[in-house]
């Protein structure tokens, strides 16, 4: 299938793994990338902080770049607060016409023009619900057997449940379970893994930013976790690269490798570990992933 | 409904968390099977096992009609209010094969059972927000008049029920109990966008310099899901952020400002976000020479561990950290044209959906319901320039 891809500014800027990552996977999942290249930063919530207005203008011009792309299902993005961002702001402009005519006016500079009732939907639920579960399975080369996989939902791709379509036919907070069992892992519950990573407030409160991270960590860690997983780069950001930060923050000792989905995809589909950017991370999966022959779970 | 009404009453099993600080014992849990009918409360279930089975059950409530907000806890893990969630949506939440699992509250102490202590942290924050009108002066004679319009602005915190909800599953407060809450500052919004406060500085002065204030609030929408209400918490905060910034040009202690103003710049700047620029602006100041200010070379130090890290990982370059990634030109200055015609305007537009509602025609269904659209069932008024709240 043909996507409008919105690989967002992170995975192209600290998290490079996760966009190289999801170019190595789409096609052994038969996924066609049309990279949004003209489009600019969702703004994370924090440019809508800034102007309600601005950050819907600029994402509805994203959205129309969108919709421009020739024979695209949908728009596709790997990062969960791109998604709660951009949901945000076309909740508002599919809302209201009188509010989505007077973006698309100033949109009409360019030429462009934002359709009310676009799909844009994060790779974790464009796996499950159109590539599907079973075509997933089918493709599993290198099962992730003997791997515990803790999922790291966050907040942005969670709630509100309301906006982001969450219900009973759609349980998309619990899709990365699926995923996982599906790969072959074993799935481990913990208390953090749909709360906070603590990014939002790095700059403001960081001994509670890293508080928070930590006892994600550590709570996984406890509950006997390989490593994480997780379909946000501002979440891999403070549970990854602000790890040693974190563990000094509360004092106890961590070492919790933490994957991007895409890179945990690619290695049952039989990618080389290296091929997807593992070794770039601040703790690296030494613990589940052999390197000489790399079978996952096999080191552990 | 009605057939809901008519079915007949059946068994309903709920796992109640007790516990008595004043007994010296632990925490268990305690079983019991009442007969109800499905569109009963989880209220009405608590209450029929403390009337047939322990009287001892402490368990608070009042108006049993979701009004009082006496009865928060928390229902298979969920902040509810019990008499406002039925047992058959309980039951099919349930995450242990139909048995409905109730707790208190978290982020208060619990005096017994079920019922938590809100003067030891709710309505201490509340209190804490000056949560009344400090009117302007002279004080008119007769009533003041005032916009429809700003009044319906803050409607929507003036539907909170003071149930705790939000403050029970407060994601920041979990690790910093200091932090001022959803409920206060939500509070605190309903008397900032009141028209008829003289002290809207002063309030937003005091809730940006306070460490605990609203930059603490770590976004994470936990208060949006457990408002009974709709009262959206969160998005209070995020108004009185944007009303303290961009109308009273408040530069707090927090860095919020300045990373407010180094993402917005960094976006204009390139179109897309500059991480490595980010950091050291929101602790220096919102331009180039940011990073040698005093605050971000502290910052820098402090971080040299996951720094040091990233870069013998090859996770950042230095030319990566150095240079920007951008949009091509052409697209940048489209980006820089609409930043420029919005922040131009004589008052900024707002979409508050508590108060608009949603179109008319409904949008046709988006794949599999992937972007629910509206979300407010309590359509009134159309779009409407919100302004400055002044």
């Amino acid at each position: 299938m043909k996507v409008a891809y919105w690989p967002g500014c992170v995975s192209r800027g600290f998290t490079p793994e996760l966009h190289g990552s999801m170019a190595r996977v789409a096609p052994l999942l038969d996924i066609e990338l049309v990279e949004l290249d003209r489009a600019c930063c969702t703004g994370a919530g924090v440019i809508a902080e800034h102007n309600q207005e601005l950050a819907d203008t600029l994402n509805a011009r994203t959205f129309a770049l969108a919709q421009q792309v020739d024979g695209a299902e949908m728009m596709m993005n790997i990062c969960s607060t791109c998604q709660g961002a951009q949901s945000e702001c076309q909740e508002r402009l599919d809302s209201n016409a009188e509010y989505r005519e007077h973006v698309n006016a100033t949109l009409s500079v360019e030429g462009l023009s934002y359709e009310k009732g676009l799909t844009n939907k994060n790779f974790l639920w464009l796996l499950v619900e159109e590539i599907g579960l079973d075509s997933l399975a089918a493709r599993v080369k290198r099962p992730l057997s003997n791997l515990k996989v803790g999922p790291f939902y966050g907040c942005y791709i969670v709630r509100p449940r309301n906006r982001l379509g969450i219900d009973a036919e759609h349980p998309r907070d619990h899709y990365l379970h699926q995923v996982i069992e599906t790969l072959g892992g074993t799935v481990i519950d913990y208390a953090g893994m749909r709360k906070c990573c603590g990014f939002p407030i790095i700059t403001m409160n960081k001994q509670a930013s890293l508080k928070q991270a930590a006892r994600h960590l550590g709570d996984a860690m406890d509950a006997d976790a390989d490593c994480l997983v997780t379909p946000c780069p501002l979440c891999h950001l403070n549970l990854d690269l602000q790890q040693p930060l974190a563990a000094g923050a509360t004092g106890r000792e961590l070492d919790m490798p933490v994957l991007h989905l895409p890179q945990l995809v690619g290695l049952a589909l039989g990618l080389d570990p290296k091929e997807l950017g593992l070794q770039r991370h601040v703790v690296r999966p030494t613990s589940v992933i052999d390197w000489s022959s790399s079978v996952v779970g096999a080191a552990a | 409904m009605a057939e809901a009404h008519d079915r007949p009453a059946e068994s309903f099993t709920i796992r109640l968390r007790r516990y008595d600080p004043q007994s010296g014992d632990a925490p268990y849990w305690d079983e019991h099977t009442v007969q109800l009918e499905p569109h009963r409360s989880v209220l009405e279930a608590i209450l029929q096992a403390r009337d047939r089975f322990d009287g001892s059950i402490g368990i608070r409530c009042s108006c049993r009609q979701a009004i009082c907000g006496s009865c928060g806890v928390r229902v298979n893990g969920e902040p509810s209010l019990a008499c406002h969630t039925h047992l058959d949506a309980a039951k099919s939440s349930s995450l242990r094969g139909g048995v409905i699992e109730i707790e208190p509250m978290g982020n208060m102490p619990v005096i017994k059972d079920l019922i938590v202590d809100m003067d030891a942290v709710h309505w201490k924050k509340i209190q804490r927000v000056t949560p009344w009108l400090l009117a302007k002066q002279p004080v008119p004679e007769r009533e003041y008049i005032v916009d429809k319009e700003a009044m319906v602005d803050v409607t929507q915190t003036m539907a909170c029920i003071q149930c705790g909800a939000c403050v029970s599953d407060c994601l920041a407060m979990e690790v910093d109990p200091g932090f001022i809450g959803p409920a206060a500052l939500a509070k605190a919004y309903r008397f900032v966008g009141d028209p008829r406060d003289d002290q809207q500085f002063e309030r937003l002065n005091d809730l940006a310099q306070d460490p605990q204030g609203i930059f603490d609030c770590t976004h994470c929408f936990k208060c949006v899901e457990a408002c009974p209400k709709d009262v959206n918490p969160m998005g209070q905060i995020m108004r009185l952020r944007r009303v303290a910034i961009a109308d009273h040009d408040i530069v707090d202690v927090n860095n919020g400002e300045r990373h407010e103003a180094a993402f917005a710049t960094l976006v204009k700047d390139n179109g897309l976000l500059w991480e490595a620029e980010l950091l050291p602006r929101s602790y220096g100041g919102n331009s180039w020479f940011g990073k040698f200010a005093p605050p971000a070379g502290k910052e820098l130090l402090s971080s040299l561990p996951a720094i040091l890290k990233a870069l013998m990982r090859g996770k950042v370059t230095p030319m990566g950290a150095l240079k920007p990634h951008r949009i091509p030109a052409g697209d940048l200055k489209a980006v820089q044209s609409i930043y420029e015609k919005v922040e131009g305007r004589k008052e900024r537009y707002e979409l508050n959906l508590y108060i608009t509602g949603q179109d008319e025609d409904p949008a046709p269904a988006a794949h599999a319901g992937a972007i629910a659209t509206g979300g407010a069932e309590t359509a009134q008024v159309t779009a409407e320039q919100e302004g400055s709240n002044q």
